[in-house]
């Protein structure tokens, strides 16, 4: 299963809250492992170096806005996404049943542990 | 670029061997929190893979079965691991906890620098070098292979888009902007006209742009302007920057914030410069 990546783009608000936090409920009740991060521009802007772990080893999917912009925010930070293996989900178009969909894979049923 | 070559800080919530799972709702909240003080945060889960941790501090929360050591040093030594036990705290004692051994995270406080900055697309760029000349707050910079840089995403004016208005090949995107290109939709052929009458309207005006916005700005700040402006080719002129300040959309605050004349020119001169100097590189070591 690839990694997953969701970005809270925590200084704007151009994704929409409701579809960001929904994801967000959805994911840390889903059971599976991810990273979650403040906000990928902010993490751009600085170079910060876990932009590199994230974008390195296999493939990975990324839940934040458009595949273009997030492309180019990781490629500015000398991280690129692989080519092959990276899949951008886009939350300020998307509704959260779609991202989840993307991201966990159709059908996903949740193993909610508590 | 901004600051230090540091990771913020992390913070893995641990739920695998060796550990009881964290309560759901505690789960939920403390996750939605930790990524609005700013911190990046890995949940960890049985058979799952997070992104490894390689420099920075990595803070591991956990309802543990055995007791941990409260600090760890992992193999490359550029991570400090630190351990605690969250069993017995509330949401608000582990915010507290979290706060005091990684410190405040040195992201915008409300009211601070917001992460607006010009993003290129290189698979659109040609390096024609127009943003570097046309920015006048050094934004942009050329690497040493003569390529545009983005290198001080902090010098941008917040809201405005306006080198993104001035690139011929709609390139410059920019992530948090509220409509597309700019924030990185697809590019139609719609975008691209726009795109070709917007150097028009530059041309039109047949000068400096900032010079002239900063003519106009000056103007609205003088009380005779209305007199001064009663000449039809004057008018023209007015209805003619409006029409730039509107398509570039330059903030009037940033229009406000404009240096003086004398410095814009400065400026000017500089940007070009080194425009024409990046250029002059590129064509010579094509030859
Ligand atoms: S990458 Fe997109 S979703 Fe993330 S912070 Fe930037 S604009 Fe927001
Ligand atoms: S103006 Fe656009 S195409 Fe020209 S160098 Fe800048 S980003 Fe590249």
């Amino acid at each position: 299963m690839p990694r997953i990546v969701y970005c809270h783009c925590a200084y704007a608000q151009v994704v929409p809250k409701a579809v960001k936090e929904e994801v967000l409920r959805r994911l840390v009740e889903s059971g599976v492992a991810f990273d979650a991060v403040a906000d990928l521009c902010e993490m751009s802007a600085k170079r910060d170096p876990m932009m590199k772990q994230l974008s390195q080893e296999g493939s990975v999917k990324i839940a934040a806005c458009y595949p273009r912009a997030v492309k180019w925010l990781f490629s500015a930070a000398d991280a690129p996404l692989p080519l092959a293996g990276a899949e951008v989900v886009n939350m300020r178009v998307e509704t959260a049943d779609r991202v989840i969909d993307a991201v966990l894979g159709e059908g996903f049923k949740q193993t909610e542990s508590a | 670029m901004i600051g230090t070559l540091k990771s913020i800080p992390r913070v893995a919530l641990y739920e695998g061997e060796g550990s009881r799972p964290i309560a759901g709702p505690v789960r939920a909240e403390l996750t939605r929190l930790l990524l609005e003080k700013g911190y990046a945060v890995s949940s960890i889960r049985p058979g799952g893979q997070v992104a490894p941790a390689t420099s920075g501090v990595l803070l591991v929360l956990g309802e543990f079965l055995e007791q941990k050591p409260l600090e760890a040093v992992a193999e490359t030594d550029a991570v400090k691991v630190l351990f605690r036990d969250i069993a017995a705290l509330d949401v608000p004692k582990i915010m507290g906890l979290v706060e005091s051994l990684c410190g405040t995270t040195p992201l915008p406080k409300p009211g601070g620098w917001k992460p607006w900055f010009p993003v290129i697309d290189f698979g659109r760029c040609t390096n024609c070098m127009q943003c570097l000349s046309f920015c006048l707050f050094d934004v942009y910079g050329v690497s040493t292979e003569g390529k545009i840089q983005v290198q001080h995403e902090n010098h941008c004016k917040t809201d405005c888009p306006a080198c993104s208005r001035v690139c011929p090949e709609v390139a410059i995107l920019f992530p948090k902007y509220r409509s597309g290109p700019i924030n990185g939709d697809e590019i139609n052929s719609e975008d691209l006209r726009r795109e070709s009458m917007k150097v028009d309207i530059s041309s039109l005006l047949g000068g400096d742009i900032y010079q002239a916005l900063r003519d106009r700005s000056d103007k609205a700040k003088s009380r005779f302007s209305k007199e001064r402006d009663e000449d039809r080719a004057l008018k023209e002129r007015q209805r003619c920057l409006t029409k730039l300040q509107e398509q570039l959309e330059i903030p009037p605050e940033v229009l406000a914030s404009l240096p003086s004349l004398d410095q814009i020119q400065a400026k000017a001169v500089q940007a070009k410069q080194r425009a024409a100097d990046a250029l002059g590189m590129n064509s010579a070591q094509l030859t």
